[in-house]
This record gives structure tokens, sequence and C-alpha cells, in this order.
């Protein structure tokens, strides 16, 4: 562990990364004791630019810029979080049962995988969401269920490879069970890479969410930032800051945990620990 | 009386595109209990397989035991279902690996791994396992044992290694252990004493070994009795000295010679000339005939037969048969 964390912090932008996701997450959690304002209430005149009476202005119905950032903060993390747990978690049970076993099983589970790989993933979501009304739940399964077909390959790659490794042999010649081989032997040596892949997971789930938001399915009782960019969009081009304060939230959140998700990449990477 | 392991014309067959690879071929051996039989032959000659076999570990797909039986305390091995074949794995017959290194799970420590192949056989508790693994360290003497028992394969050295692996290997207590070329990844130094240490706790505790190696003078030191295997088939069984004495089959009698020589005396390597010959191209008669150098016309177009020169001594080449052809 100690290892791990002395690794991580030779790379200086995932350092970086990791900080700015530390500071969006403590702006969700503490931000609305310190600013404690209705995102859906109208607080003034519409259309006033930020650094007036409000610090980042209002938008078209005079509602708190600010206050939506601060809402909007938990409401995308939350979502890009679980979902992208979920979505781990349904890839990697299909991913190392289809592996593991091959044949029949593989074949089976990987031309449903690219079933979902061959549907543009965010048409699916919307499809979904709008099957089923748009509430925080449905969002958040909408979007796990287009994300998991990447890390089922992905985990199917790695139970491959590993299968046939001595180590599986052993285990075998021990009387042990499939699903403790499974679970406890091998799951364990193909973690690494999963574990990037769904921190980087995190912020695509955070794009799609703000997507689905600005097309209207977003769940109406939360504010979030992709809401606030298709509520401005009509007054692009005489307010841009209620569009672009939201967007440069997204930016920055996707940016940042994209390099923290790099850095545990070279963490955690058997082949960069040479150096 | 009967064998502990009994295996009966045991084929193992790897169906590929390119055609049927016969990796082992109507093999049979008896081991008894608390003996130990040396099984070789060079790469690719199957060896390996009839371990794997036996364990029934061979991947499928793409491997199939395609006829034979393997009996083992009265049980075909090859009609067992799974799950009573995992009762047998580890507690009745347990392995040891080539490469430890390969063969122990890098994520785990050394004790936790012989603490699982404890708990899957027993009904010890974790705490009592834990003591047992500790025990179980000391039997296979691995210095500092209460200490190794939370290290990582990585933390021990290769000779450390194989001792942890003989270590889970013995866990339950295994009538037959089955060890697949358990010095090949090892220093010379270490070799010597793995070996003496596998021969000193069958020994004590009283269970058969079946020895898979390449290297005669291993068996030499350690094995009662020698399989060897040649493309697949078994060409020769009988007892250490007659072999290494009076090989019958030809191919016995090179491995005799090429294990004879010794540096110094100025004398060229004795070898056998060629290699083995390919799984998709197995020869028509015997598949010793092209290297062989005794070989007369008959041995290129038919299969020779099983000669039995008295109890356990056997081999099949041509030349032995009565009369002669």
């Amino acid at each position: 562990m100690r290892e791990f964390w002395r690794r991580y912090r030779m790379n200086r932008a995932a350092v970086g990364g990791l900080v700015v996701v530390v500071l969006i997450a403590a702006l969700a959690v503490v931000g609305p004791f310190v600013h404690d304002v209705d995102p859906f209430e109208m607080m003034g005149r519409p259309y006033s630019p930020p650094f007036g009476e409000f610090l980042l202005g209002t938008d078209v119905s005079g509602r708190d810029i600010l206050a939506g950032i601060i809402r909007g903060a938990p409401v995308s993390l939350l979502i890009g979080v679980v979902a992208s747990l979920a979505a781990t978690l349904i890839g990697v049970a299909l991913g190392a049962v289809a592996g593991y076993y091959g044949g029949f099983i593989d074949d089976a589970l990987m031309r449903t995988t690219e079933f979902f790989l061959t549907i543009p993933s965010f048409i699916l979501a919307v499809v979904i969401v709008a099957i089923f009304s748009p509430t925080v739940v449905t969002i958040t399964a909408a979007i796990a269920a287009v994300s998991w077909p990447s890390v089922a390959r992905l985990v199917r790659g790695e139970f491959i490879a590993q299968r046939e490794r001595e180590y599986v042999q052993a285990s075998r010649a021990i009387g042990m069970p499939d699903w403790e081989i499974i679970l406890l032997q091998i799951l364990p040596n193909a973690l690494a890479p999963v574990i990037v892949v769904s921190t980087l997971m995190v912020a695509t789930a955070i794009l799609t969410e703000s997507g689905l938001s600005f097309l209207g399915l977003g769940d109406p009782n939360h504010v979030s930032w992709g809401y606030m960019i298709g509520v401005a969009r009509t007054a692009l081009r005489v307010a841009w800051w209620m569009t672009a304060i939201p967007g440069l939230m997204i930016v920055i959140a996707v940016i940042a945990i994209n390099l923290a998700g790099e850095g545990l990449n070279d963490a955690l990477n058997p082949k960069l620990r040479e150096r | 009386m009967s064998a502990l392991l009994s295996v009966r014309d045991l084929s193992v067959h790897f169906p590929t595109r390119q055609g049927v690879v016969r990796a082992v071929e109507e093999v049979s051996f008896d081991i008894e209990a608390g003996e130990t039989v040396a099984l070789v032959g060079e790469s690719g000659s199957g060896k390996s397989t009839v371990a794997a076999a036996i364990m029934r570990i061979i991947p499928s797909p793409p491997g199939i035991i395609a006829g034979g039986e393997i009996l083992f305390e009265g049980r075909d091995l090859v009609k067992l279902p799974e799950s009573e074949m995992r009762q047998v794995r580890g507690s009745r017959v347990a392995m040891i690996f080539q490469d430890p290194m390969m063969a122990l799970n890098p994520v785990h420590s050394i004790g936790a791994q012989i603490v699982e192949a404890l708990m899957l056989h027993t009904a010890l508790s974790r705490r009592q396992a834990l003591d047992r693994a500790v025990e179980l360290l000391e039997l296979v003497r691995v210095p500092a044992p209460a200490t190794r028992v939370r290290q990582y394969p990585h933390n021990l050295s290769g000779g450390m290694r194989q001792r942890a692996m003989i270590a889970m290997a013995l866990a339950c207590d295994p009538r037959l252990l089955v060890a697949d070329e358990p010095t090949t990844a090892l220093d010379v130094t270490i070799q010597a004493q793995v070996l003496e240490l596998i021969g000193e706790l069958q020994a004590r505790l009283g269970m058969a070994v079946l020895l898979i190696t390449h290297d005669l003078g291993v068996v030499g030191e350690i094995a009662d009795r020698v399989v060897v295997m040649y493309g697949g088939r078994k060409v020769e069984e009988g007892r250490v000295e007659e072999v290494f004495r009076a090989p019958l089959h030809p191919y016995a009698r090179g491995l005799m010679r090429v294990s004879d020589w010794e540096g110094g005396t100025g004398l060229a390597l004795p070898e056998i000339p060629g290699t083995v010959p390919s799984p998709f191209a197995m020869p028509a008669g015997c598949s010793f005939a092209p290297r062989c150098d005794v070989a007369i016309e008959a041995c290129a177009s038919r299969k020779p037969l099983l000669v039995v020169r008295g109890p356990a001594r056997s081999a099949e080449c041509l030349l032995l048969e009565d009369p002669p052809r």
C-alpha cells in the first residue's frame, strides 16, 4: 500500500487530479451548509452577471447559479460513482464467468456484450431514461446498463490470461471449487486494470448524466450541471456565463477524475513498476 | 494386493484443427502404497499430461481423456463426478508443480494458501489451520516458519517457495504425491535438498510418490521403479536397478548412455539424434524408429507390442518380440 502511494505520488498530474476531486467532493458535502440557498428558488433579477449581487450571477429565471453548482455537485458525483460501481460489478461478474469457463458460456455472454457495444451507448441511455421516468435511480441504472460491456470484455481478457497460469492449476489440484478460484484466486490478480477502467468510467458517467440533463432527461427534483447548461442555452448569446460556469465545472471534474485514473494506471500497472 | 494407483490403458487426446494430438496413448502402470515411481522422458513425451490426467486438471477444452481408467483406492477417477473429484484432490492425491513461483498465487501470503488447502478438506478453524500451517512449514524445514507464514511468494527464494508448495501439498496428509518436475526450476544446489526432503517426508508419512522428471540422476537417487515414456507411449518399465543396468528399449539405452557420460573423459557427449516427432505426424510404426540406431525395416510400418519380462518389467520394441521380425 505504501509502495503504491509512493508510485502514485511520482505522477504530479495525478496528484493534482486527486486534489481537485477531493475539493469537488468537499464542495458537495460542505457547500450546502455554507451557502444554504434553494437552487430552484428565484432569488433576484434574472440575467445578473457574476461578481455582482450574486457571486456567480443568476440564470434566466433569476435563480442563484452558485447554489446550482453546489447542489449539482453531489448529484453528478453520486450518479457517476454509483453508476460506475454498478457497471463494474456487472462487468466483472459476467466477464469472469465468460473468461473462466470459456466455450459456450463465453460465446453466449460475449455475443450479448457485443450486442450492447454495437448500440451507441448514449442513445441507449436516452431510450432507457425516456421509457422509465427520469429519476436519479433510473438515470444511474441507465448509465450502468450502457457502461458494463467494456468492463466485461476487459475482465474476460484478464481471466483468459490468468486461467492457464499454474497457480490456478495448483488451486484446482488442492480441490478448490470454481467459485473460490474465480473470486479469491484469479480476481485479485486481475483487479488492477479494472480499478483503472472503473475510475475513468466515473468521468464518462458524469458526462452522460450531463448530456441527459441537457436534453431535459434529468431528474426534475434535483438540479444538475447538465440541466443548468440546458436551461441556459437559449441565452447563450446574451449571458454566456450561465452555460460557461456549469460547463467549466464538468470539464474540471472530468479532467481531474481522468488524471487520477491515469495515475492509478501508472501506479498499478506492473509493466511500469520497474522504473 | 491391489495397487494404490493403477493407470490402465490411459489415452489423452487434444483434438485440434490440424488433427488429433495423441498426447498419451494406452499408458498403463501401477503405484503401490509408499512406493516412488519415476516417469521419465524428454519434453513432449506426455509425462506431464499423465500427471494432469491423474489429477483430472487437463484443461478441457481442448484436452479429453479419450480412454482407459485411473483406479485410485478402488475408484475410477476418470468416471468420478467433479464434486467427488474435488474431495480427492488435495486430500488423497496432492500435486506439486514445476515452477513454485508460478504455482503460488502472488497476491496471497504463503500461510493463507496453506490455510486454504487445509480448510477445504478439514474441519479446522482458521486459527487452528494457521497453527497447522506453521507446523507444516517447520516440517518442510523452512526456517523461522512463524515469520514466513505471513510472507508472500516474492519474499521467498526458489527453494523456500518449493518447500512452501510441498507444505501445501502435504497439508491434508495425501496418500499419493504427484511431483511434476519439482526440481527443474531450482538451482542445482537446492535441487538435492528438495529431493532429499521429498524422500524423507515420504518415508515418514508413508505416502506414494509419482515423480515426473527428465533428470535420470534424480531417478537413480529416490525412485523405486521407472516408467520410460516416448511419444506418448510407455516404452519401458522396470525396477530402477534393472532399467539402469540393462535397459531393454533402444530409447532407454540411449538415455542411459547419455546419463552415464562423465565430463572430462575426453569423449564426446553421446546423444540420441533427432527430436521427438511432431504430434501431427507420428510415424505409422514405432514412434522411435526414425531415431533408433538398431531399427529394422518392420519398425517403420508396424506398432511394436508390449513385451512383458517378469513382474512389472516390460518394454515395447519389435526386437524384443519373440520371434523378432
